[in-house]
């Protein structure tokens, strides 16, 4: 009893004496060796970083206090940074703190003490993994998720080409720019506007690319059809071809002045098409264009997942007296679906995010009245241009936050597939 | 009865082809139509013919033997940006997802999650920040600073993909050697990279192709055209004077798009297979 008293008492010691200082639980422990590297790891990273750390922090509150000496999107860099490294300081601080505690109860437990070469090859058992992704984690952290979070920064300042620095100071200002979407009218119309088109454009752009893919997947799967390696290499070729070099080709052919369709075609019946001017046509020749581009990969993964369809479910439906369309519905469309479900989400989010299509084929044109985006502008072609022209940068962030907002959405559907399929194994 | 059945189905047949040509022809025609452009001779767009009289193959000698064109040095920096992504990625990919298939480690989960909703987010979404972070380590207009980002920004989806296709290699083989006493590196070394050479060809394949296809990036972070990619370098040509141009830019298209679209077509099985199995298994 009284036993146990004491080996609860020696491992608080040690965890609290590994609070106070790192590494001195691991001495208490009599791990001195690892004690002192503990505390070594611990000074060399408050010597090398306390500046960073200090100014770092200081400035994502204040954003500098001085103009022209002090540039607040400098310093909010480096504030992010700062929390990055922050947050590696303290990871290593709970390990220290979890490790003082783990090796006093294995010492009060009676295991031996490990040796050197047994300390080391347990750390390197343990940290294994750790190694594995630290010089991934460094970089996804640095161009994804710091460039994220400086963004998401952005949207609550009043950074934009009249208040930028060093020549001013930025300021936080809560949620003035949201509010600024729902209530300034130009920015309300604007968004509205940009928002339901490309809402309109993921939907159908991406249903039309899906149901064509699986209408001409389930054509050239029919047994009477021959010449199969030949037709599926032909239909595979709009996306064996680069994207932007077929979006600016057909950004040529709809041209009115000198493109082929208004030219060589549609002469022929006295029809002259707007393609480029009048917003209408614009997003109905987007959305062809992206039908184009995008169905063959659809065809692509359908015919692989045709393939693998177990054929006597087919001749057991045909003994029943199924028809065709109850044999789609029953058993090819959930088998298509079982196995490609993610990567249909994935078409989606692509086109929500296809700043490519948008951008190469009219800039965002034609320019509409009373908005500051173009009539065929999506959220994403929306935000690069208030960033790179016309500089509004809090507005871009603030719209980026939102499209943050809606891919979640996505990520939420893929994600509750992923699971599904973890859960029901491959048949 | 047999007779109507059968004629059904010759007609159906028949409305099968139909519909089959008529998308070979909506795909082909751009595509004729472009490689047609670039033997017009002249630069005038409103003067060109679909079947010029007088092909030429002028434009493709321009782009390799002025002393304007620098679309050798584009394909020269797209292919150095091309192979380090390509190998570089791989290496990456395979050592994250090794960790997150084989071993349980504190924040492994919350990692997958974060990977699933990053593959989402497109690069152009930090853009700003990004472009200020090259500055302050003076890789603006750098092909280094390129190869980072694509480096970095293709973690989430690859690494996800790979973990997928590593989940489907039996625990068994690799507690067979750890039994037989080889360590994480030679396990990860002899047993899971060897069998996981189709997903890796496939992450090589696709950040091979990428800086090829991309351009946003590559005009966001680069400025001089001698550091241009060729998709950069080609859409300036035709940006300015659209449709002067076009018929160099047709030319210089052309000469990526066929090597790119005929890998493409050869390793497509090999792509789809990767796909559908790296991305249904979490």
């Amino acid at each position: 009893m009284a036993n146990s008293q004491s080996n609860k008492t020696s491992r608080n010691v040690a965890t609290l004496l590994s609070i106070v200082i790192p590494g001195l639980g691991q001495i208490y422990n009599r791990r001195f060796l690892k004690g002192i590297l503990f505390l070594l790891v611990a000074i060399s990273f408050l010597i090398t970083t306390w500046d960073l750390i200090d100014i770092g922090i200081w400035g994502l509150f204040t954003l500098g206090t001085i103009p022209r000496e002090h540039h607040s999107i400098q310093l909010l860099i480096q504030g992010l940074i700062a929390l990055i490294v922050l947050a590696f300081g303290i990871a290593i601080y709970v390990y220290n703190i979890m490790d003082a505690r783990k090796d006093a109860i294995a010492r009060a437990d009676g295991k031996p003490i490990p040796t050197l070469l047994k300390g080391i090859k347990n750390f390197y058992d343990n940290g294994f993994p750790y190694f594995m992704i630290l010089p991934g984690l460094l970089m996804l952290l640095f161009v994804v998720v710091l460039p994220l979070l400086f963004m998401v920064s952005l949207a609550f300042t009043d950074y934009n080409q009249y208040n930028s620095p060093p020549r001013n100071l930025l300021n936080w200002v809560g949620l003035d720019n949201f509010a600024a979407l729902g209530s300034v009218n130009i920015w309300k119309d604007t968004f509205l506007s940009v928002f339901t088109w490309t809402i309109v454009w993921t939907v159908v752009a991406t249903t039309l690319q899906i149901g064509l893919g699986l209408f001409l997947a389930l054509l050239v799967n029919d047994k009477r059809v021959k010449f199969k390696r030949t037709i599926r290499t032909v239909l595979i070729l709009p996306w064996a071809v680069p994207a932007f070099v077929s979006i600016l080709i057909f950004s040529a052919l709809f041209n009115p002045t000198f493109g082929a369709i208004n030219r060589d075609l549609l002469s022929q019946f006295e029809i002259m098409i707007p393609w480029l001017s009048d917003p209408f046509w614009a997003k109905v020749a987007l959305i062809m264009i992206q039908t184009w581009l995008g169905f063959p990969f659809v065809f692509a993964l359908f015919t692989g997942v045709l393939q693998s369809v177990p054929q006597d479910m087919y001749e057991a439906a045909d003994v029943d007296g199924g028809t065709r369309f109850q044999k789609f519905r029953h058993i090819t469309w959930p088998h298509l679906l079982f196995a490609t479900a993610p990567l249909l989400i994935m078409q989606y989010a692509g086109n929500f995010n296809n700043f490519n299509i948008i951008y190469l084929f009219n800039e965002g044109e034609p320019a509409v009245r009373g908005q500051n985006a173009g009539g065929t502008d999506i959220l994403i072609s929306w935000v690069y241009k208030l960033t790179f022209v016309t500089n509004n940068y809090n507005m871009a962030a603030a719209i980026t936050i939102i499209m943050g907002l809606l891919i979640s959405i996505f990520a939420f559907f893929q994600f509750r597939k992923t699971a599904a399929f973890k859960e029901e194994g491959r048949y | 009865m047999a007779m109507s059945t059968k004629k059904k189905s010759k007609i159906e047949v028949a409305f099968i082809y139909l519909f089959l040509l008529i998308m070979f022809i909506i795909i082909g025609y751009p595509l004729f139509w472009a490689l047609m452009m670039s033997v017009n001779p002249g630069s005038n767009m409103l003067v060109t013919e679909l079947f010029p009289s007088n092909p030429t193959w002028e434009h493709y000698a321009w782009l390799f033997t002025s002393p304007n064109s620098d679309y050798l040095l584009w394909y020269k920096n797209s292919m150095y940006i091309a192979v380090v992504n390509s190998v570089g990625s791989v290496i990456i990919t395979s050592l994250i997802a090794y960790a997150f298939s084989r071993y349980q480690f504190i924040g492994r989960k919350y990692g997958l999650y974060m990977f699933l909703l990053l593959q989402m987010f497109p690069a152009l979404m930090g853009m700003v920040a990004l472009y200020i972070l090259l500055n302050t380590i003076g890789l603006t207009d750098s092909l280094y600073g390129l190869m980072i980002i694509y480096l970095g920004g293709q973690i989430p989806f690859n690494a996800w993909l790979v973990k997928g296709y590593l989940d489907t290699i039996p625990k068994e083989l690799d507690e067979a050697a750890k039994i037989d006493g080889a360590g994480h590196l030679k396990i990860f070394w002899t047993i899971i990279l060897p069998l996981a050479k189709p997903i890796l060809a496939v992450v090589a394949l696709f950040n091979f192709m990428a800086p090829f296809m991309d351009f946003l990036l590559p005009r966001i972070v680069l400025t001089s055209p001698s550091n241009f990619t060729l998709a950069l370098g080609l859409y300036n040509f035709i940006n300015d004077q659209f449709s002067t141009n076009f018929t160099r830019f047709a030319a210089g298209s052309i000469l990526i798009a066929v090597p790119i679209a005929l890998v493409f077509l050869l390793l497509q099985r090999y792509l789809i297979s990767g796909l559908t199995s790296g991305a249904t298994k979490g």
